[in-house]
């Protein structure tokens, strides 16, 4: 079954959290009330749904939407770090590297397949994010200017997309908890081979350790912003997307609580690395049990989401060229295999 | 044949001999051949797997959810099937 799920045209996602800049309420998701007993019965038990199983419309619609958007922040982050592969600074870094850029691609696939179990269709799938239908991550619209950005990306970027992504491996849709599974094994290594290039330079000579600050200095609000609008406030996310999907076992944690949960983690980190992080209002509250921290900027964040980031443009042209590109190889495999199986047919 | 006619395939991993083959999840190809390829490339990378097996999603027969109740049924009310239900006594061991 086949249906087009366009109306996530404006939502901005971030890595399993689901939410749209202010403005595009008209556009959110329209209430449905199709749900069913045994569906609900699997919720109430914190059951898995599972492909073939009955489920809302409305269900099946976010789900689609969230794990392609989630895929295509997979594949389009491939981009930032790719840029650094032929200038990483010795052969060990450049095969990490190599190796991490193509977990991306791998998350990538193992989320389109999850998005194909509801019906979706990875080639449609590609084609909106192309089109500009469906976005990715407003992460990937920063630059990465210094080899130290590549750290820093592996440290907070995939550091947040860790506390993201943790608790929607108990996600209620099975294939998509399962695909979950498998990529946070896999940021793992992603985090600490970051944590490593950030620690190597911040103890090398004084130009190496400002080149990690500056990369730090530019990646801390931005991977803050990764968490989505505030749960509460003029900057909250409208269309309550955020109500529905914690019903729906979707999503686990709100924005803020996942946020702190980030900072708190993040805090210590930096002492160990010997930097900074740019805000200085950051301080243990005994009181709370967290770490207080600044005011986010969250006009950038829905400027980035609207397309008007530094590199939106130059992301989305190198991904429809590289698919472009590609359709010589896809062709190839086609016409081998459909002469592979005239031959078989023939022989037989 | 474009991309959108690439079949899918159901991509199933033998993670060290000596245990089954479980489902890891599918993946599009044009032919059984590259489908192994792209599997061995997308679920086994970090040496998951001594063994993969590929098939067609479409040539899988699957029950219906729908029909759960009814198609399990005939085991619901069996439990002479299981050890536990019957009565041993005191002292007897090894059975």
């Amino acid at each position: 079954m086949l249906f087009s799920v366009t109306d996530g045209g404006t939502v901005g996602r971030v890595y399993g959290n689901d939410f749209q800049a202010p403005g595009d309420a008209a556009r959110a998701r329209p209430a449905t009330d199709d749900s069913t007993a045994s569906f609900e019965a699997v919720l109430a038990e914190d059951g898995r749904v599972e492909p073939r199983d009955e489920m809302p419309e409305g269900y099946r619609r976010t789900l689609v939407r969230q794990i392609a958007q989630h895929a295509h922040s997979e594949i389009i982050g491939m981009q930032p770090e790719g840029n650094w592969i032929s200038r990483a600074p010795s052969l060990r870094r450049k095969a990490i590297l190599m190796a991490k850029v193509q977990d991306e691609a791998g998350h990538g696939l193992y989320l389109y397949a999850a998005a194909e179990t509801l019906g979706a269709d990875r080639a449609d799938l590609l084609d909106q994010l192309h089109s500009g239908r469906q976005k990715y991550s407003s992460i990937f619209n920063y630059p990465t200017l210094t080899w130290a950005d590549v750290g820093a990306i592996g440290w907070l970027v995939d550091g947040a997309a860790i506390v993201n992504q943790v608790p929607l491996c108990r996600c209620s849709y099975g294939p998509y908890a399962r695909a979950m599974v498998r990529v946070c094994k896999e940021e793992s290594f992603h985090q600490r081979q970051g944590f490593e290039i950030l620690h190597t330079l911040s103890h090398g000579t004084p130009a190496q350790k400002a080149m990690a600050q500056d990369a730090v200095d530019r990646y801390w609000w931005p991977s803050l912003m990764m968490f989505g609008p505030p749960d509460t406030g003029d900057a909250a996310a409208p269309g309550g997307h955020t109500e529905q999907s914690m019903a729906w076992g979707i999503k686990r944690f709100s924005n803020d609580d996942l946020r702190q949960r980030f900072v708190d983690m993040t805090v210590p980190q930096a002492d160990a690395l010997g930097l900074t992080l740019p805000d200085p209002e950051i301080r243990w509250n005994e009181e709370r049990g967290h770490h207080d921290f600044g005011q986010i900027d969250f006009t950038e964040l829905f400027e980035v989401i609207k397309g008007n980031g530094p590199c939106n443009q130059q992301r989305m042209e190198h991904r429809v060229r590289a698919h472009e590109d590609g359709a010589w190889a896809r062709e190839a495999a086609s016409a081998y295999a459909a002469k592979q199986a005239a031959r078989a047919v023939g022989a037989a | 044949m474009s991309t959108h006619e690439w079949p899918l395939w159901e991509v199933f991993v033998r993670s060290r001999r000596g245990l089954s083959h479980v489902h890891a999840g599918s993946l599009h190809a044009p032919d059984a051949e590259m489908a192994l390829r792209n599997a061995r490339d997308l679920y086994t990378r970090r040496q998951e797997g001594v063994s993969i097996w590929v098939v067609r999603s479409s040539e899988i027969e699957a029950s219906t959810p729908d029909e759960r109740d009814a198609f399990f049924d005939p085991a619901a009310d069996k439990i002479y099937r299981h050890p536990t239900f019957y009565d041993v006594p005191e002292g007897v061991e090894h059975l």
